[in-house]
């Protein structure tokens, strides 16, 4: 009888520890591959300049690092020696439906993480759903600076750095190239980016050149509205002669074209904080002399630098869609090789395959080669990026038949980012303290 | 003087642009009670087609006076062929049905056509701009304005004026206002109220075509553009009165004005303005302000 509850107490002890072993043993064993949700605007207005360059950008460095050709120091094959299977999603429809499709993703598909997010409206609605639901996510693109200054995020990364950056670096550059213009007003449209966007350029030039003067009109037309006529006509009426904009996708396509025929940008001094989308569409008949930034050293402004990584992915890009990565595209392949450090990162110090606590511990505060520069996880409790941003004036390339800029100026995060665990409004409004602008 | 003027200019060509694409609406609702929601398509399809051939001239470096005959032959070609399909194939089989079942009918065929353009001319956005250049801009009262943009006024004004003789000075309008006045009757006196029907619609679709035909040389031409405008579209249409062509007229005019001066004035009211006075009208005057006279039937 002893015998026999020895022997099922064995049975019941040696089944448990079998369970226990295959469970433990589930996340530290190999994998071959991670599965992983890329999410950006497939369909509509967003799609053509935004969703699908980003999309192709991730495509070319998850293929390299797939295959393992991808450049030092990214030259090791896979995500912790695992492929990456991206599935690609659209991102239009709204936050509600964004909200649904990633909950699909994480509790039906069963991803090992999310990738991507160009609005600020879909990453607000998502960071908390990607905490609650306890999902690595790493957002590409979006910029608004309440991702993280409402709350930090346990879950959710950005390796693109905010809009106050790009705000303030346009101020910057307003005040370093045209130190006399003291009249500004602006258009940008009617949602978080759009109104972060202006509101972090109107702080900064308050600061920057104290007796300069916002107009108390500033435009905020619905997002994707299309027809900007009579907005043109309030801004050329308007005595400011600089015009702030974060207009992007097909809004900052169509206004550029009633402005143009219009000969609005020969009387004001434009200033594009995410316009470069509309460079390349437009090509030659782009005007000249447009304050253009790119949300960080990339897209137009970055086809000079002579990085071996950013010479790579632009050859890489043109053989492959025969065209130039535009912003989103270096943004999204960014945010792929963020994931690829931090993994390899967590597995170095694990000693075998990590699981998603370890890759979220080793990507905190990381600083991370990107194809023009390092950048550093240095906000947001080391989950939030920052990054030089620059701007330059629009100047087409009539030998190389490819638009560019020139007169670029680069301003350093700790020039046009508050420190960490500070709020930007409070920052700007102190007077920026601390910050180191040379 | 410079703001007042400037104020009426840029309502007149909103105005312009609504009432192209709000007639054929109208018209549709007037004669056959459908409230086609499926009347993005036709705007956005015209966009396209009209991208897609301005860009087959500029590619093959053809003559730039074929612009303007390429825009008006993609907005008659998206109408005839979208518009008789939807009502030959869809609609002629709904007439019967409760009106809301035609409605989302419509928003179908809606979403439908605009997965078709996505396979059909792709995500990346079309700028077809040559035309909108080619004209260039003129000083109005110390403002530039684009001269293409301005043709916009005229494209309208020679709109309404065809559509008034039409309707009041030819044989086919007198039809048609029978039709909008009474069905029954009208089938009753020998009206072939389906071959009416199907004109009316591909009519309506054509005006349709042709707004987002002629606006294309001036914006992006991407996926989802007509969204917005459908939805300006129905407002104009409410305000006015359903199936009210005056009411289409004045109701852009009122949009379109009222629109300008917010965006002057207080930008941050520009959307509200549109929709307060439409919920205004619809306090004071439910069926708008120029709906047409319906029979009481005993």
């Amino acid at each position: 009888m002893k015998i026999k509850i020895f022997n099922k107490t064995t049975k019941i002890a040696s089944a448990s520890m079998l369970v226990a072993s295959c469970l433990f043993a589930g996340a530290a064993m190999a994998k071959d591959s991670v599965k992983v949700g890329v999410v950006s605007f497939l369909t509509g207005p967003a799609a053509g300049v935004f969703g699908v360059p980003a999309k192709q950008g991730a495509q070319i460095v998850i293929d390299a690092i797939n295959n393992g050709t991808m450049p030092a120091p990214y030259n090791t094959q896979g995500f912790a020696g695992a492929k990456m299977n991206p599935v690609f999603s659209d991102e239009s429809g709204g936050g509600t439906k964004q909200v649904g499709l990633f909950r699909d993703f994480v509790e039906k598909q069963k991803v090992d993480a999310m990738i991507g997010y160009i609005s600020s409206g879909n990453c607000m609605a998502i960071g908390p759903i990607a905490d609650e639901l306890k999902m690595l996510t790493v957002f590409s693109t979006c910029g608004t600076p309440r991702l993280y200054e409402e709350k930090l995020r346990s879950h959710v990364f950005r390796t693109q750095a905010n809009a106050v950056g790009d705000s303030l670096a346009a101020a910057r550059y307003i005040v370093d190239m045209y130190p006399n213009e003291k009249n500004y007003t602006g258009i940008n449209q009617n949602y978080a980016w759009g109104q972060d966007s202006y509101k972090f350029f109107e702080l900064g030039m308050k600061q920057m050149s104290p007796d300069s003067k916002g107009s108390d009109k500033p435009q905020f037309p619905k997002l994707f509205v299309g027809q900007y006529g009579t907005e043109i006509s309030a801004l050329s009426l308007d005595k400011a002669k600089v015009v702030h904009s974060s207009f992007w996708n097909g809004d900052i396509e169509a206004f550029t074209l009633q402005a143009m025929v219009r000969g609005f940008f020969q009387k004001k001094i434009f200033v594009s904080s995410v316009g470069g989308s509309a460079v390349d569409a437009l090509g030659k008949k782009f005007p000249d002399g447009i304050v253009m930034g790119t949300r960080g050293n990339v897209g137009l402004l970055a086809r000079d630098n002579k990085d071996s990584l950013n010479l790579w992915f632009i050859g890489e890009y043109k053989k492959r869609f025969n065209a130039l990565p535009l912003g989103p595209s270096y943004q999204y392949a960014r945010s792929i090789l963020a994931y690829k450090f931090a993994m390899d990162k967590a597995m170095k110090k694990a000693g075998k395959f990590p699981t998603q606590d370890q890759v979220i511990a080793a990507m905190k505060n990381i600083k991370f080669k990107s194809f023009t520069e390092t950048i550093s996880m240095a906000r947001g409790g080391g989950h939030q990026a920052v990054h030089s941003v620059g701007y330059g004036l629009t100047k087409y390339n009539k030998k190389g038949k490819t638009p560019g800029a020139e007169k670029v100026k680069m301003y350093g995060p700790e020039c046009i980012y508050p420190p960490a665990g500070t709020k930007s409004e409070d920052w700007i409004n102190a007077g920026m303290p601390g910050a180191k602008c040379n | 003087m410079q703001f007042w003027a400037t104020v009426l200019l840029d309502g007149l060509t909103y105005a312009s642009y609504l009432f192209i694409v709000s007639l054929g609406l109208t018209i549709i609702f007037g004669v056959m009670k459908i409230l086609n929601v499926a009347h993005g398509s036709f705007y956005a399809w015209g966009a396209y087609t009209a991208a897609f051939a301005i860009g087959f001239i500029t590619d093959n470096e053809l003559s730039e006076a074929l612009f303007l005959p390429a825009i008006l032959i993609s907005a008659i070609l998206v109408g005839v062929v979208l518009g008789y399909v939807i009502e030959r194939f869809i609609l002629r089989k709904m007439y019967n049905q409760d009106i809301h079942l035609i409605v989302l009918a419509t928003f179908g065929v809606f979403l439908i056509f605009e997965d078709l353009i996505i396979i059909t001319f792709g995500v990346d956005p079309y700028l077809p701009y040559q035309p909108a250049m080619m004209l260039g801009w003129v000083d109005i009262v110390g403002l530039n304005r684009g001269v293409y943009q301005l043709t916009l006024i005229l494209l309208a004004s020679i709109v309404a004026f065809a559509c008034w003789y039409g309707l009041t000075k030819t044989k086919w309008g007198k039809l048609l206002q029978s039709v909008i006045y009474d069905r029954e009757i009208s089938v009753a006196m020998g009206i072939d109220v389906t071959k009416v029907y199907v004109v009316t619609f591909i009519g309506g679709a054509i005006l349709g075509a042709l707004g987002g035909a002629y606006v294309a040389p001036t914006t992006s031409v991407s996926p989802g553009f007509a969204i917005d405008l459908v939805v300006l579209s129905f407002a104009v249409v409410v305000i006015g009165g359903m199936g009210s062509i005056p009411g289409a007229l004045i109701g852009s005019l009122i949009v379109g004005i009222l629109r300008a001066f917010a965006v002057h004035q207080a930008p941050i009211l520009e959307l509200f303005v549109v929709f307060a006075v439409m919920a205004i009208v619809l306090i004071i005057r439910p069926e708008g302000l120029f709906a047409p006279p319906k029979p009481r039937k005993i």
